[in-house]
C-alpha cells in the first residue's frame, strides 16, 4: 500500500478551485517530483501536504492515518523553501537545533544529532556562523539539515535550487538525491526544471491546470508521454491527427489523408488508445527525395525555415499534413523552398490521447 | 548651471537658517545670567538650569509626563503589536478601513481629538483625570506603534514563520521565538518615536489635564504666561537634547527614511 495518498482533494482560493478531485499516491522511500508549467498548482499541492493549506474536500492519508485536519506543527514533515527561510537571528547550529529543542530533546543528544546532520550536508565547522554570512548553496544546505534533523515522516521541497547558479544546481541536486536515498526518506519535490526532476526522481508527476496528466518513471514519461500536453511539455513538437487506426498485435497501422504510417505498440505506452501521433524533432529523418524512398511512414514537403542549432540544423517543413520540425546533423544545409522527404520511424512515433 | 547651483545653495542655507535659527537663539539665551530672556545673552551662566530643579512644579509634572508616556507606551505596545501583526499577516474584510482608523489620530488634528476625548472620557464617563490622560496618550501613541511595527513585519519574510511552524512550533511559540527577535529593533524604534510624540504632546494633554495633574509641556505653557526668565529656554534645551538623542538612536535602528516615506 502507498505510504501517502491524496484522495479526491480539492483546494480553492476565494471560491476559485486550484485543485479539484486531486489524487496522488507515493510509495515509501521514493522521491517523487511534481513538474509543470507556472501556475499549474505544484506549490499548492505541496503546501496542502505540508498543512499550510486546508483541503475543502477529500482526504490525505499517511501510513493509513488521516492527516487531513492535523495542523502543520503536529505533522512532523520537513519543508525546504525556495528562499531557504532560515532564522536570521540564530546561528547555523541553533537553526538546525530549533526543531529538536521544540521536541524537548536533551542538549547532549541535540549536539550529537546536529553535528551528524551538518556532517551529512558537508557543513561541519559552520556551526557558529549566521545565515547572513553564508552563500546561497550553504544556506540551502542548512535548510535541508534543519528539515532532516527532526527525522521527518516526509520531506517536502519547493523549488529548492531555483535561486542557485547553474553549476551549483547540478551538484546540489545530486547531493539531495544522495541524502534522500541514504536516509530512505519519502520525498516530494517541486520544480519546473525538467532536467532536475528527471535526473533525481523515482517518479515524476506532470501537472497541468491542477491535474496530474501523467505519473510515471522518468524514462517512461520521456519515451511514452500519455497525453498531448505531456508530449509537448517534454519536447515532442510534432503532432499528426490520424483518421484511422487499426491494431494488429504489436503493430499499429495509421492513416491520414490516405498516407499510411506505422507505430509500435509498447507495453509502456500508456496513451495507446489515442489517434494522435507525436514525434520529436530529433527522431524525424530528413533527406532529399533521392535519399529517402517514398513509402509507408514518409511525407514529402518543402523547407520553409532553416535554422542553425550549433550541432545540427533545424528545418520547418511544410507538408500536406501540416508543418513539421525536424533536426539533422549535416555539413551543408537544405535550402529554403527545397523539396525534402520526411520519414517517421515506427518505433519513434508515439500515440497520445 | 554653476550660477544656478549657487542660487540653490543659498536658498538651502536660508531654509536651514530659518529652521535652526530659533533653536540656536533659544539655546544661547538659556545661558543668560540676567533675570530676563535676552538675545544675544549678556554673559554665561547655568543658574537657570539649576532653577529648573528648584521649581517643584517642573519636577512634579516631569514625573507625570514620564509616567504617562512610559505607561501609555506599554499599553500602546500591548495593543499595537498584535494589531500590527494581524494587519500585516492576515487578509480580512475591512482591513483597509481598519488601517485608516489606526492612522486617524495622525490625520485628525490633535485639538479635535483632544476635545472629543475630553467630552467622552471626562465629561460623559467621569474618568479620573489621571486615567483620562493615560488613555489619551495611549491613543496618541498607538498609531505610531502600529505603523512602525507593521513596516518591520512587512520586511520579515513570512516563509520564516512557516518554517518554524513546519518544525513543530505553535503560533505563539513562533511569535515569541522567531518573529519577536527579528522585529526587536523595529519595536524599540516604535517605542522611542511614540515616546517622543507623547512626551512633547500639547494638544491632547491640554484638554486632559486638570487640577493637580499636569504634564511638563503644559506646565511650561503655564509658566511662560507668568514669568519671562530664561528657565523656559533652559528646559527647552534639555528637551531638545533628549529628542536629539532619541532621534539618533531611532536613526541607528530604522533609518530616518522611515519619516520621509509613507
Ligand atoms: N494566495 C493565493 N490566492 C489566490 N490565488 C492563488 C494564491 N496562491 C496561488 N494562487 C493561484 O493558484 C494557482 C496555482 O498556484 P501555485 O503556486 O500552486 O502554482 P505553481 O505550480 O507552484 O507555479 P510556479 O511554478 O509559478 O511556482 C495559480 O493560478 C495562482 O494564481
Ligand atoms: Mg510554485
Amino acid at each position: 500500500m502507498a505510504l501517502l495518498s491524496l484522495e479526491k482533494v480539492s483546494v480553492a482560493y476565494e471560491n476559485q478551485y486550484i485543485l479539484q478531485n486531486f489524487d496522488l499516491s507515493v510509495e515509501k522511500g521514493q522521491l517523487i517530483s511534481l513538474l509543470g508549467p507556472s501556475g499549474c498548482g505544484k506549490t499548492t499541492t505541496l503546501r496542502l501536504i505540508a498543512g499550510f493549506l486546508e483541503a475543502k474536500e477529500g482526504k490525505f492519508l499517511l501510513n493509513g492515518k488521516d492527516y487531513t485536519r492535523i495542523p502543520v506543527n503536529k505533522r512532523n514533515f520537513g519543508f525546504v523553501f525556495q528562499n531557504y527561510a532560515l532564522f536570521p537571528h540564530l546561528s547555523v547550529y541553533d537553526n538546525v537545533a530549533f526543531g529538536l529543542r521544540l521536541r524537548k530533546v536533551k542538549e547532549p543528544e541535540i549536539r550529537q544529532r546536529v553535528t551528524k546532520v551538518l556532517d551529512a550536508v558537508s557543513l561541519a565547522g559552520f556551526e557558529q556562523r549566521f545565515p547572513k554570512a553564508l552563500s546561497g548553496g550553504q544556506r540551502q544546505r542548512v535548510a535541508i539539515a534543519r528539515a532532516l534533523v527532526i527525522e521527518p515522516d516526509l520531506l517536502l521541497f519547493d523549488e529548492p535550487l531555483s535561486n542557485l547558479d547553474a553549476n551549483l544546481r547540478v551538484s546540489m541536486r545530486v547531493e539531495i538525491r544522495r541524502i534522500q536515498q541514504e536516509l530512505g526518506i519519502t520525498t516530494i519535490y517541486v520544480s519546473h526544471d525538467q532536467e532536475e526532476c528527471f535526473s533525481i526522481s523515482d517518479r515524476v508527476a506532470i501537472m497541468n491546470k491542477g491535474i496530474i496528466e501523467q505519473l510515471d518513471r522518468p524514462a517512461a514519461i520521456f519515451k511514452y508521454p500519455k497525453t498531448e500536453f505531456v508530449a509537448r511539455f517534454i519536447g515532442f513538437n510534432n503532432f499528426i491527427d490520424f483518421e484511422q487506426r487499426s491494431d494488429s498485435g504489436d503493430e499499429i497501422e495509421l492513416k491520414a489523408k490516405d498516407r499510411i504510417f506505422r507505430a509500435v505498440r509498447h507495453p509502456g505506452m500508456s496513451g495507446a488508445n489515442g489517434r494522435k501521433g507525436a514525434i520529436r524533432p530529433d527522431d524525424i529523418v530528413v533527406g532529399t527525395p533521392e535519399e529517402i524512398e517514398a513509402g509507408v511512414g514518409c511525407l514529402t514537403g518543402r523547407v520553409k525555415v532553416s535554422t542553425f542549432l550549433g550541432r545540427s540544423y533545424q528545418y520547418v517543413v511544410e507538408t500536406e499534413l501540416g508543418s513539421f520540425t525536424a533536426n539533422k546533423e549535416m555539413e551543408s544545409p537544405f535550402l529554403s523552398g527545397q523539396e525534402v522527404r520526411l520519414f517517421f520511424p515506427r518505433e519513434k512515433l508515439v500515440l497520445v490521447e | 548651471m554653476q550660477e544656478n547651483n549657487r542660487g540653490l545653495g543659498l536658498f538651502t542655507l536660508l531654509v536651514y537658517l530659518f529652521l535652526l535659527g530659533p533653536l540656536v537663539i533659544i539655546a544661547l539665551s538659556s545661558f543668560e545670567p540676567g533675570t530676563v530672556l535676552k538675545f544675544p545673552p549678556t554673559g554665561f551662566s547655568l543658574r537657570w538650569y539649576q532653577k529648573i530643579f528648584e521649581v517643584e512644579m517642573f519636577m512634579k509634572t516631569f514625573k507625570t509626563s514620564m509616567a504617562v508616556s512610559l505607561l501609555g507606551n506599554l499599553f500602546a505596545l500591548l495593543l499595537g503589536i498584535p494589531a500590527a501583526y494581524a494587519l500585516s499577516r492576515f487578509p480580512f474584510k475591512g482591513k483597509d478601513a481598519l488601517n485608516a482608523v489606526f492612522l486617524s489620530p495622525v490625520l485628525i488634528p490633535g485639538i479635535v481629538l483632544g476635545f472629543t476625548m475630553l467630552k467622552f472620557l471626562i465629561v460623559t464617563y467621569h474618568l479620573p483625570i489621571y486615567t483620562g490622560l493615560l488613555v489619551g496618550h495611549t491613543v496618541v501613541m498607538l498609531p505610531f506603534i502600529i505603523r512602525v511595527v507593521e513596516s518591520s513585519l512587512a520586511n520579515f519574510d513570512f516563509a520564516v514563520e512557516e518554517a518554524a511552524l513546519s518544525l513543530g512550533a505553535g503560533r505563539l511559540q513562533t511569535f515569541f521565538r522567531v518573529v519577536l527577535p527579528n522585529i526587536k529593533s523595529g519595536i524599540i524604534a516604535a517605542v522611542l518615536i511614540a515616546f517622543l510624540e507623547s512626551f512633547n504632546n500639547v494638544d491632547i494633554s491640554v484638554f486632559m489635564t486638570g487640577p493637580g495633574v499636569s504634564t511638563l509641556p503644559i506646565q511650561m505653557l503655564t509658566y511662560v504666561e507668568n514669568y519671562f526668565d530664561p528657565t523656559i529656554a533652559a528646559i527647552s534645551v534639555l528637551l531638545m537634547a533628549l529628542t536629539a538623542v532619541l532621534m539618533f538612536v531611532i536613526e541607528r535602528l530604522m533609518g530616518l527614511s522611515y519619516f520621509t516615506k509613507r
